[in-house]
């Protein structure tokens, strides 16, 4: 699959180089508002380098053909790029398993509703529970609400810290008599990484199942499901320089062997007569219709990209971007601006989720967006967390590879820009 | 390209720093209505109290939410104190047509939406007064729906008061 994907130049001499990285990006090179662009949003959606768009556009110009059951030779070769690209992003992720448990998705949310509708559905009923926290994203929490409506199983809720971590005081309790544990490996509001290994023990002592959403975790952070010993992991391709239209859901492959099929049609059956069907083997029993293709072959070139940096160069790198964001918003703007979640930059990611008084998140990111500067205001598909952390809104900057701290001073300069045109 | 001037006049900025009509009403008499922005989560409450003869006797603002959901809302307050029914209804219309508000563009515009039929008609040629100050706004589509929120708000409100 050599002929799909390419390496970056910025990678693969241990040291991290975020020049070179930038330059990798090809929208870093586009102005806003007439001044470059400082894009500080990849928490929502991160941009793409060219060896990414440019093994999407390879395979729609040498090999573009129909997946599976096709005979001639492009078709084979489309067929064998999408299945090296399950493997790729099963050997990443640690699955003991990656041809059969990686299955392809159109984004986390239908994951997270892969392992609702198929493993919930069969699974739970009156008398049951299903634990939650109190960071979870919206889509991670409304396939609960909706099955419940249908299941009748109880939803219970691990409580947050005053900085937003998880309040693990009365977890036992919580966990008791559950069926699954259903949490986020890292909040997209407040960065906090949640203690995944050690809950994971606690809830398979309990009985439960881990059902992790590694969205935010899985592009920031070297991952090892089989490690973390969760059973189900979901994540999406755009947040990890890969493109729109493509998710992953990978499960223990005893547990997608026993679920039922979640989306019926072609692809994923192995056999229908007049009187029914019989659905296909893993992975292809959970990929109803034609699927994302050449996403699959960008998400390729984007993990070869990621793992020639490094994960754990990766990390370091917005670990220490983090770090001095937090510093120097601090030192500038003191009791002014609030940045929610953990303070220490080593337990969370880097999403800096602010609120800076007397200016409002939607009016803040307006006059930062006059200065280039790209943050995302609103409630982050996470209302219950909003409402836990008393606020209806942050103003929300995340970092990813390519933002230095230049990207940083432009934010702070943009800040003090809002609060002197706000506050008098 | 549109600055920042042309979306914050110091008239917005000051209804943001001193909304008026904050507060709320009894219910009953008055009425209470909500109005969600999905994409901000601002929320506005409004308390209208309309007499018999369909005036509005008084007007309050409830809920959180950025300058122009804010500041939108103050102005209208102090715009529809003493009007009519009827003259808020064509108040609103004129508002939502500065705002080039069309159904088709704007149509999921939240909880007020019902009411939104009256775009169909003619805009109705009612002065603007303060509330030309937001004009600027349309320069910023994202924030129409800030400006509007109040105004859909205001509308459900009208609807219930008058519906016995
Ligand atoms: C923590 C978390 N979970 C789930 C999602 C949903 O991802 P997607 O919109 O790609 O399905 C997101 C992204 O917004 C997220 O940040």
């Amino acid at each position: 699959m050599t002929d799909v994907t390419t390496t970056s130049d910025a990678a693969g001499d241990g040291t991290f180089d975020v020049a070179k990285v930038r330059a990798d990006f090809p929208i870093l090179e586009r102005e806003s508002h007439g001044r470059p662009i400082v894009f500080l949003d990849s928490a929502a959606s991160s941009q793409k380098p060219r060896a990414v768009i440019e093994a999407m556009d390879r395979y729609y110009e040498t090999i573009n053909a129909n997946v599976h059951r096709g005979v001639y030779e492009i078709a084979e070769a489309a067929t064998n790029a999408m299945e090296a690209a399950r493997v790729r992003v099963g050997r990443f992720i640690g699955a003991p398993k990656p041809a059969t448990e990686v299955i392809f998705t159109k984004n986390a949310t239908e994951s997270l509703n892969l392992v609702a509708r198929s493993w919930g559905a069969a699974n739970l009923g009156p008398g049951d529970a299903v634990v939650l926290t109190q960071l979870e994203h919206h889509a991670n929490i409304v396939p609960w609400f909706q099955l419940q409506a249908e299941k009748g199983f109880e939803i219970r809720w691990i409580p947050l810290t005053p900085d937003a971590r998880l309040d693990l005081t009365d977890i036992d309790r919580l966990l008791d008599g559950a069926k699954l544990l259903a949490l986020t490996a890292m909040s997209n509001v407040t960065g906090t990484l949640t203690p995944v290994r050690e809950l994971t023990e606690r809830a398979h002592a309990a009985g439960a199942l881990v059902s992790l959403d590694a969205c935010q975790y899985v592009p920031h952070l070297a991952t090892d499901v089989a490690a973390l010993g969760v059973d189900f992991a979901s994540f999406s391709a755009h947040k990890m320089l890969g493109p729109t239209g493509l998710g992953v859901l990978w499960g223990r492959e005893e547990l997608l062997d026993a679920m039922p099929p979640f989306l019926g049609g072609g692809g994923m059956i192995l056999n229908v007569t007049l009187d029914g069907f019989t659905p296909a083997d893993l992975p292809a029993k959970f990929e109803a219709g034609t699927p994302p293709i050449a996403e699959t072959i960008g998400l390729h070139a984007a993990i070869d990209y990621l793992d020639a940096l490094g994960m754990a160069a990766v990390r370091e790198h917005e670990v220490s971007v983090t770090a001095y964001a937090m510093r120097t918003l601090t030192e500038r703007f003191g009791e002014q601006l609030t940045i929610h979640g953990p303070s220490e930059p080593a337990a969370r990611g880097g999403v800096l989720s602010m609120a800076l008084e007397g200016v409002h998140p939607h009016d803040l990111s307006q006059v930062l967006d006059q200065h280039a500067v790209c943050v995302r205001p609103g409630h982050h598909c996470a209302k219950p967390l909003m409402a836990v952390l008393g606020v209806g809104a942050t103003a929300r900057a995340s970092f990813y590879v390519y933002n230095d701290t230049d990207d940083v001073d432009a934010l702070a300069d943009a800040l003090g820009e809002a609060a002197s045109f706000f506050t008098f | 390209m549109p600055g920042l001037e042309d979306l914050y006049r110091e008239i917005i900025l000051d209804h943001y720093r001193n909304p008026r009509n904050r507060g709320e009403l009894e219910t009953p008499p008055a009425v209470r209505t909500e109005g969600f922005n999905p994409l901000c989560g601002d929320e506005i409450v409004v308390y209208l109290d309309v007499d018999d003869d369909g005036t509005v006797r008084d007007i309050r603002i409830g809920g959180t939410g950025c300058s122009i959901s804010q500041s939108s809302a103050s102005m209208m307050s102090a715009a529809v104190k003493g009007k009519t029914i009827d003259e808020v209804r064509a108040l609103t219309r004129s508002f939502k047509s500065m705002m080039s508000v069309h159904e088709s563009t704007l149509d999921a515009e939240g909880e007020g939406s019902e009411s939104d039929g009256a775009d169909a008609e003619p805009a109705a040629d009612v002065p603007l007064g303060d509330l030309e100050a937001l004009r600027g706004v349309v320069k910023f589509p994202v924030r129409i729906k800030c400006a509007t929120l109040a105004w859909n708000t205001l509308l459900q409100a009208a609807d219930e008061a008058t519906a016995d």
